[in-house]
């Protein structure tokens, strides 16, 4: 029993680290508070489920188009939406209300064109619904694929931001933006690459959640509010702190489900985000800036 | 003083005339207006965004669409002098909010004046937008309302008609479907039971409990989770444990479409499973296919049904969605009463809602009246067989399909 909550919560935990990590370079290394984040998912979902069902295609082969099509559109939306805010935006805070107030409004038009699309039915497929034995306990291929895709994703972009020098730019725009470009970086660029990437990975989200996942055109927000939660209990910016965030997560959800009651996994979910939160404000891994 | 009284009488016969003469002419203009009328106005608030979207577009507006393309392209809503008109909609989107369908409601009623209008999708919201109708005088066909308080509800509302029945009767339903299986041996009588902790699985739940114990059906796990749960694998490895052999799961579709997918990974095979909402919409027949077989829940149609067969058929090629196997045709029929009573009774909103209380109307359920005004013939059980959801309860209702069981194992794929 033990090792079976260990690992199903393992693998829940999977799928929420690997929902949060685009929002955390989002939010960390661009500034930018997407609440239309969710909203990207759910699009991605929908490619790979038109991608299953008209084309055949497998969603594995499908994050092959899901993903640069989500770089390629998180990079026009900063080009075209963002950048005016970020020149325009005196300091941080007024960046951050000015970004949540344009995703605000661009969550709506991501909303609006899919429930024209696709109405306001109920979606779902399923893929790689087989059983897998790990340790003689029974888990969804789908879903462990979407831990193994969370810690992929997760390690390989901290390989990328800790051991490269393109990586070291990206970060010292998250850690000093001011004077990033103090030392010939272009912060602009980085942190539009950086949206780009989020945007990325949130269509990556999106692909693997739609294997397993019921989703409508309206259910985007949920996402966003899980990936809010990680992401702060992470500390923002920090992929390995989103990781590990979600991890914890899935665990504590899991555990309460099997050993105390599974009406109060939301309540134990709020209870360990705000204990984490008590005893490091700035989350796990972040550090507090003055 | 005289002069004065004289004055004032002349002036008080002025004022009456010029009352009457308005009167007169507004009455004129009155009844001008309804020789001219072109149309009859029928508006309707419903969650086009927002949570209860899934629900209303499956159950609810394909229907309303499909029914005024019906009507509009017959020439129009009949009236009592065989004169037809044409049916002007007013839509609103109450974007899953309360307080939204409410104040959209009371827009369409004094604003828009619209001449019906058509019930808002859930439970809650029917029950918060019954005081308006009633106070404006319309009827409310409450069709994706399941309450046990129906009875209670048509005395303090007397113009609301109740078309889904109580939470009691789905559980008892199941209940007496446990307690012959355990009779006959199929099952050990043990239930492992979850349930959604919102409105529709604390109704259930609460039927539920006291019903299975009635029927002398041992309960062995028994538990609530959140909305919006995705990962039922530590609820479906207790379940597998506690030597149960039937699963029940008052849910909502999300999660009765996770249930299914992770009691096959999880090799979940209960002899009798039932799941709530979600297991009569089209698309899970269509995604779990032969493992569907079995399955039970809330509603069912008649399969030998001719009109029903022919609303599905017609359903899917006008809307392009498929209907579900529980509200949708009610809600179909709820229309179709509708527009039968106003083409005995016009256009008077009184006249229509005591002709729907006492009348008697062809519908695609076949011949439809209500008892007190509820509709009661419905199905409380279903199940899938051969690719349909048939009704299984109750048993004695004509075109009942018998109950199979057990259900097999999950096949492989």
């Amino acid at each position: 029993m033990l090792v079976a909550a260990l690992l199903s919560g393992l693998v829940l935990g999977g799928t929420y680290a690997l929902v949060a990590m685009g929002l955390t370079l989002q939010y960390g290394i661009a500034r930018i508070m997407n609440l239309a984040y969710g909203e990207m998912i759910i699009s991605a979902a929908f490619l790979a489920y038109v991608m299953f069902s008209t084309l055949g295609l497998n969603p594995v082969a499908g994050l092959l188009i899901a993903v640069p099509a989500g770089f390629a559109l998180g990079y026009v939306i900063y080009g075209a939406m963002m950048t005016p805010l970020v020149a325009r935006a005196r300091d941080k805070a007024s960046l951050e209300i000015d970004s949540i107030l344009a995703t605000f409004g661009l969550l709506f038009v991501f909303q609006g064109v899919m429930l024209v699309t696709f109405g306001a039915n109920f979606t779902s497929y399923s893929y790689l619904n087989d059983p897998v034995t790990i340790f003689g306990t029974t888990l969804a291929a789908n879903r462990v694929l979407a831990l193994i895709l969370a810690v992929v994703f997760g390690g390989g972009l901290y390989l990328l931001l800790t051991r490269t020098l393109w990586g070291t730019a990206l970060r010292a725009v998250a850690v000093n933006p001011g004077a990033a470009p103090l030392v010939g970086i272009d912060v602009n660029r980085a942190a539009r690459l950086a949206f780009a990437l989020g945007s990325g990975l949130a269509a990556a989200g999106g692909v693997v959640i739609s294997m397993y996942q019921t989703f409508t055109a309206t259910s985007g927000v949920v996402f966003t509010m899980k990936a809010l939660i990680v992401v702060i209990m992470g500390g923002v910016g920090n992929l390995i702190g989103a990781l590990s965030a979600g991890l914890i997560l899935g665990l504590v959800e899991t555990f309460v489900a099997t050993y105390v009651d599974p009406g109060l996994t939301l309540a134990a979910t709020y209870a360990i985000f705000l204990s984490v939160l008590l005893w490091r404000p700035a989350g796990l891994f972040g550090r507090l800036m003055r | 003083m005289k002069n004065l009284e004289r004055r004032r009488v002349l002036r008080a016969m002025a004022l009456a005339g010029t009352v009457a003469a308005t009167g007169l002419l507004a009455g004129m203009t009155g009844a001008a207006m309804a020789q001219d009328r072109t149309s009859v106005k029928i508006g309707y608030a419903i969650s086009k965004t927002g949570g209860n979207a899934g629900g209303a577009g499956i159950t609810t507006l394909p229907n309303y669409k499909l029914w005024v393309k019906d009507v509009n392209d017959a020439g129009g809503l009949e009236l009592p002098d065989g004169k037809k008109l044409p049916i002007e909609v007013i839509e609103y989107d109450d974007r899953s909010s309360a307080e939204e369908v409410v104040r959209a409601v009371e827009r369409l009623a004094t604003q828009d004046k619209v001449d019906f209008i058509l019930v808002p999708w859930g439970t809650g919201f029917n029950l918060a937008v019954a005081p308006l109708f009633d106070r404006h005088g319309y009827p409310q066909l409450a069709v994706s309302a399941v309450t046990d308080k129906a009875p209670d509800f048509v005395k303090r509302w007397k113009k609301s008609f109740w078309m889904l029945g109580g939470g009691h009767d789905y559980a008892n339903a199941l209940a007496s479907i446990l307690a012959d299986a355990k009779k006959a041996g199929t099952v050990n009588g043990k239930v492992a039971m979850i349930s959604v902790a919102d409105g529709f699985g604390i109704d259930l739940v609460t039927a539920a409990r006291p019903a299975f114990k009635k029927a002398g059906i041992e309960v062995v796990y028994d538990k609530t989770y959140p909305g919006a749960t995705s990962d039922f694998s530590p609820m479906i490895n207790e379940a597998k444990s506690s030597g149960a052999d039937a699963f029940v799961a008052f849910s909502y579709p999300p999660e009765t479409f996770a249930l299914t997918q992770q009691a096959q990974v999880a090799g979940f095979s209960p002899k009798i499973l039932y799941l709530g909402v979600g297991t009569g919409f089209p698309v899970y027949g269509k995604n779990n296919g032969e493992n569907a077989t079995g399955i039970m829940s809330l509603g069912g149609i008649d399969p030998n049904n001719k009109m029903n067969a022919e609303y599905r058929k017609r359903h899917e090629a006008v809307t392009g969605v498929a209907p579900d196997y529980w509200g949708s045709v009610i809600t179909y029929a709820s229309l179709q009463m509708l527009q039968e009573a106003i083409k005995r009774k016009g256009l008077d909103k009184a006249a229509v809602s005591a002709e729907l209380a006492s009348g008697a109307f062809q519908t695609v359920l076949g011949e439809t009246k209500f008892e007190n005004n509820q509709l009661r013939q419905l199905w409380w059980t279903g199940q899938w067989q051969n690719g349909q959801f048939v009704g299984v309860m109750p048993a004695d209702r004509n075109g009942a399909s018998k109950v199979i069981l057990p259900r097999g194992d999950w096949k492989k794929k």
